[in-house]
């Protein structure tokens, strides 16, 4: 299938006086990946992703997904939700309680013409683990294992997009981590583009191909995840978490030291091998995060130091970030790094757009 | 041990919960779907009414049907121009009187399972492409289920033990309008201990029976959505 792109444009307005709230947002939105609708609460996910699936219906709205129209108020077009080929994923899993896990998982299948299906129940429930579950009722499920259910039912109808919102909130950090590398194979094996809500930025950093921020009910902006965090002028490279994310491949893997050796497309980081980690392949795809307070800035490269991961970069923006300190953007031939120095050192090094500089990166997070 | 009047009196008190039970839990399903999910203005104002019959005296529930069901009420005049003369004691007024006392016993239960039931699995329901009437079907009623188990056996009990609004309308006609409750009257009023004890026994026992069994079938705890 054709990577054909999302169309989204929705007007939805709700409450009155101080607790009107306005959603308006002209989105087009890759058709393939993961897409993260990020922004605090309130700021009108939830209320974008149900308008798309037709839960809300938006005034006036538009929702066209690759060939197929969902909504078009101008043509007089509005197909309601359970006319529309997606898969929605809630917050909390909502399992029909009256129904086995096999019941819950045939619910959707029986109601797709065989002729639309395209994913095997059987794949779906191999590819979340949950064979062993079948015949259990739905009350004798963990959290994680309910939404690992309910990403399954929402599969088995082969859906042309997958909602979730906020799949992961209700659940504790073992659960979290639990169900993540789920959302990874998902898009390895179906490659089914999925709309993800989220507040977290530690679960966009690690899933997002794409994402949205979100402020108010507006778009402020929108691009490839990479990209919007490292963006300065967004609230994303502020704050303790900010960092950037790099993409890259694994190039050797160093037994002796316990080190992986990731090259990506401005050079090569080298990043710790924790213990007990899944046995890595070289070539395998890894997705890595480095914070700006882990980057450190020199004018020439240290060669006694126990910093391993030295690149060469050019300052692309500086930025103050709060009283004492400033935010850098560097360009690595392409990818971006954030660093966080204090504004007495960038006096110092006289730092200025276009200057070269050597990043110092003394952690990278593997995030797969 | 039981004679004839009172054998007829337990079949008619049967016979009329089971019809009043099972027409009011049909009717009562759309009914308890609007009261528990509209929107309309009229909603509170639908939901007292159909509430009223358990604050009101069944003799004045009774003395209002028996007016509007009788030869100058509006309901009379509908029958009997229909030829059916009116419906005043008869059993066909006996089961309107029932199906009105007997209302929020059963619709009461419905909207309180419909709200619990709640959005979520109807809209879980449309994104898995079941249209309204397929999730009504198979997710709002199976999930209301305990609430027609309480309906049924709640408008049951109560349609077996009324008194006062059969007596207004259905007065004691044998075979015909004399149920239960009115035939342990006329054997106490005849001094006919045995046999009043006979029937009185017998419904304390059922009726503690039908609680019993309901309190076993209902989950002590509401099971996660």
């Amino acid at each position: 299938m054709n990577a054909a792109a999302l169309q989204v444009r929705a007007r939805v307005a709700f409450g009155s006086g101080s607790d009107a709230f306005t959603l308006d947002v002209d989105l087009p939105l890759p058709g393939a990946g993961i897409t993260a609708l990020f922004g605090p609460s309130g700021c009108g996910k939830t209320t974008l992703l149900r308008a798309v699936a037709g839960l809300v219906r938006p005034q006036p709205g538009r929702v066209v997904v690759g060939d197929q129209m969902w909504q078009d108020d101008a043509a007089g077009v509005w197909l309601p939700t359970h006319r529309r080929a997606l898969g929605y994923v809630f917050q909390e899993a909502s399992l029909f309680a009256h129904l086995s896990v096999q019941g819950n998982l045939d619910f959707g299948l029986k109601r797709v013409p065989a002729a639309e299906r395209r994913i095997a129940l059987d794949q779906a429930i191999e590819l979340l683990g949950i064979g062993h579950l079948l015949a259990r009722r739905t009350s004798q499920l963990s959290g994680g294992e309910r939404q690992r259910v309910a990403i399954a039912r929402a599969l088995a109808t082969s859906p042309r997009l997958l909602l979730m919102d906020e799949p992961l909130a209700a659940l504790d950090a073992a659960r979290k981590a639990e169900l993540l590398p789920y959302f990874e194979r998902l898009q390895r094996e179906l490659r089914i583009p999925l709309l993800y809500v989220s507040h977290s930025l530690d679960e966009v950093a690690r899933l997002a191909t794409h994402m949205v921020l979100l402020d108010a009910g507006r778009v402020r902006a929108s691009g490839a995840t990479g990209e919007l965090l490292t963006r300065l002028d967004l609230p994303l490279a502020h704050g303790d978490h900010a960092g950037a994310v790099i993409d890259g491949a694994l190039a050797a893997i160093d037994q002796r030291w316990n080190l992986l050796e990731v090259r990506f497309a401005g050079g090569v980081l080298h990043c710790v091998q924790a213990a007990g980690s899944p046995p890595r392949q070289v070539g395998e795809r890894l997705r890595l995060r480095v914070l700006a307070r882990d980057v450190s800035l020199a004018l020439a490269p240290a060669s006694d130091t126990s910093i391993l991961n030295v690149l060469p970069a050019t300052v692309h923006s500086l930025t103050d970030d709060g009283p004492a300190q400033t935010l850098v953007a560097l360009d690595l031939a392409g990818s971006t790094l954030l660093a966080r120095v204090t504004r007495k050192s960038a006096a110092a090094l006289r730092l200025s757009a276009g200057q070269r500089v050597f990043a110092q990166v003394k952690g990278v997070a593997l995030l797969d | 041990m039981l004679d004839a009047t009172s054998l007829a009196a337990i079949r008619l008190s049967i016979e009329l919960s089971v019809v009043t039970t099972l027409s009011l839990l049909v009717l009562g399903t759309p009914l308890a779907w609007w009261l528990a999910r509209g929107r309309s203005r009229w909603r509170l104002p639908i939901r007292s009414l159909v509430a009223l019959p358990l604050v009101l005296p069944p003799s004045v529930l009774g003395f209002y049907l028996l007016v509007t069901l009788g030869a100058n009420g509006p309901i009379g005049q509908i029958t009997q121009s229909l030829g059916w003369g009116t419906l005043a004691f008869t059993f066909w007024g006996l089961l309107i009187g029932s199906l009105v006392y007997s209302l929020p016993f059963v619709v009461q239960p419905l909207i309180n399972a419909f709200e619990a039931v709640g959005e979520r699995p109807l809209e879980a329901a449309a994104t898995l492409r079941a249209g309204p009437l397929d999730a009504f079907w198979h997710v709002a009623l199976p999930l209301a289920r305990p609430g027609y188990l309480t309906g049924a056996v709640m408008g049951f009990a109560h349609t077996l033990g009324e008194f006062g609004v059969v007596l207004m309308i259905g007065g004691n006609i044998p075979g015909q309008t004399r149920v239960i409750s009115v035939q342990i009257y006329d054997h106490v009023e005849a001094l006919e201990y045995t046999q009043a004890h006979w029937l009185a026994g017998g419904m304390l026992v059922f009726s503690f029976g039908v609680l019993l069994t309901l309190h076993w079938l209902q989950p002590p705890t509401r099971r996660r959505a």
